[in-house]
């Protein structure tokens, strides 16, 4: 059926659980470029045709545009919607993307990212004139102002705003400022101990 | 609240006499609209930039308190929930001009000269730069590829418009006459209802839209 492959690669992002991003279908995505190609030049042929004075085709070369503008309209919320899934994780895991994240895109797309980065780097550092903001950090409304976590990894060194220098080894247990530690907790580097 | 006096004496000597817990009470209030708006308000930058100021001032007053302090701890809170309304108020913001780019860079265009704009300067260099990256990434990997005719982008076709008719609820902060809810149509006449302070209502946006940018009723 006409536009059938499209619609794949739409219900393949839709299936995709949990905010994860499925690898970027590049093949999929050629052959509906190439069924868009090759519904155009016949759409061509039969209108060369219809000026050349043959009769009846004109139904046929409507059901071709539709189908195209179909093809176009699919792809370009394949690309858009990955787009929005790459944001998203922008703002979840920081400027450097997991290595298992950045397998699933494709080239452009991770360019993209790396634009997109820079653009909104640029932006919170131009709000209310002097050093700016960083947006991406107090998600969360905050309810107090130290918190308990506990490690899930070794994570290494990490040195706290006062000077102190304390080493997040795997299941130990500490009490640290949120606003230190939120991006470390969104990373699942530490977790958030909630009695 | 001691330093925030203090501050308020300080931040005295501006244009606008404002205490620090008013900017903080004006600022939730523009947080509050813009969370639940559905199109972008209009910015409010003086604030913002107003906020900002006040909390690096509270920093360097909590640096020069003595260690151990229990005040300290409490404006330091107190810091944290200002910078998360803060930021909360300016991804809401970021999100919405992410989202509309291309609709609000074509109102920015219409715009008159006199009429103010919903975009800080700031926030329009973002909105431009966002759409043109965008439309390059979609025509790179996919509009270059197809049939020439059909390789253009049409606006008026793809931007993503706020629905302005969504429903929301409202308190009202000011009294308020007559104001027009339902057009007229054919099978109806129009609906006019009267506000008065206190009230809170549920209704489309479109209509109560000029009453949320001047301030005569909120967002809850």
């Amino acid at each position: 059926m006409l536009a059938e492959k499209a619609l794949d690669l739409i219900r393949e992002l839709e299936r995709s659980v949990g905010g994860s991003l499925p690898p970027y279908n590049e093949d999929r995505v050629r052959q509906v470029l190439e069924e868009m190609r090759v519904l155009c030049e016949q759409n061509q042929k039969d209108v060369s045709a219809t000026v050349a004075g043959e009769s009846g085709l004109f139904s046929g070369v409507q059901v071709r545009h539709a189908a195209l503008e179909r093809n176009k309209r699919c792809l370009l919320a394949y690309l858009y919607n990955r787009i929005e899934q790459i944001k998203k994780m922008r703002w979840e895991f920081g400027s450097v993307l997991p290595t298992e994240v950045k397998y699933n895109l494709c080239e452009q797309e991770v360019q993209w990212f790396g634009r997109y980065n820079k653009l909104l780097a640029n932006y919170m550092r131009s709000i209310g004139g002097c050093g700016g903001l960083d947006l991406t950090q107090d998600m969360k409304p905050p309810k107090t102002l130290y918190v308990e976590v506990r490690c899930l990894v070794d994570h290494g060194e990490f040195e706290t705003q006062d000077g102190n220098v304390i080493v997040l080894k795997k299941n130990s247990q500490h009490f640290l400022l949120r606003s230190e530690c939120e991006h470390l907790i969104r990373q699942g580097i530490l977790e958030h101990i909630v009695h | 609240m001691s330093s925030l006096e203090e501050l308020e004496d300080e931040s005295g000597d501006e244009v606008e006499t404002m205490t620090a817990a008013e900017v903080l009470s004006k600022l939730e209030e523009a947080w509050l609209n813009e969370k639940f708006a559905e199109d972008l308000l209009e910015a409010k930058t003086d604030l913002v930039e107003c906020m900002m100021e006040q909390i690096s001032e509270m920093e360097d007053n909590i640096h020069r308190a003595k260690k151990g302090d229990f005040k300290v701890s409490i404006h330091r809170l107190e810091i944290d929930r200002i910078r998360y309304v803060l930021s909360s108020y300016l991804r809401s913001r970021l999100t919405k001009i992410e989202k509309f780019a291309t609709h609000l860079l074509e109102e920015e265009k219409l715009r008159k000269d006199d009429e103010p704009s919903k975009l800080s300067p700031e926030e329009f260099t973002f909105a431009k730069d966002y759409d043109k990256l965008l439309e390059s990434h979609l025509r790179n990997l996919a509009l270059r590829h197809m049939p020439a005719h059909i390789q253009t982008l049409d606006p008026k076709q793809t931007a993503v418009r706020p629905n302005l008719d969504k429903y929301v609820f409202l308190r009202v902060n000011e009294d308020t006459e007559g104001v027009l809810v339902e057009e007229e149509t054919l099978d109806t006449g129009e609906e006019i209802v009267d506000m008065k302070k206190g009230d809170q209502h549920i209704m489309r946006y479109r209509p109560v839209a000029p009453l949320v940018a001047s301030g005569a009723v909120s967002l809850i």
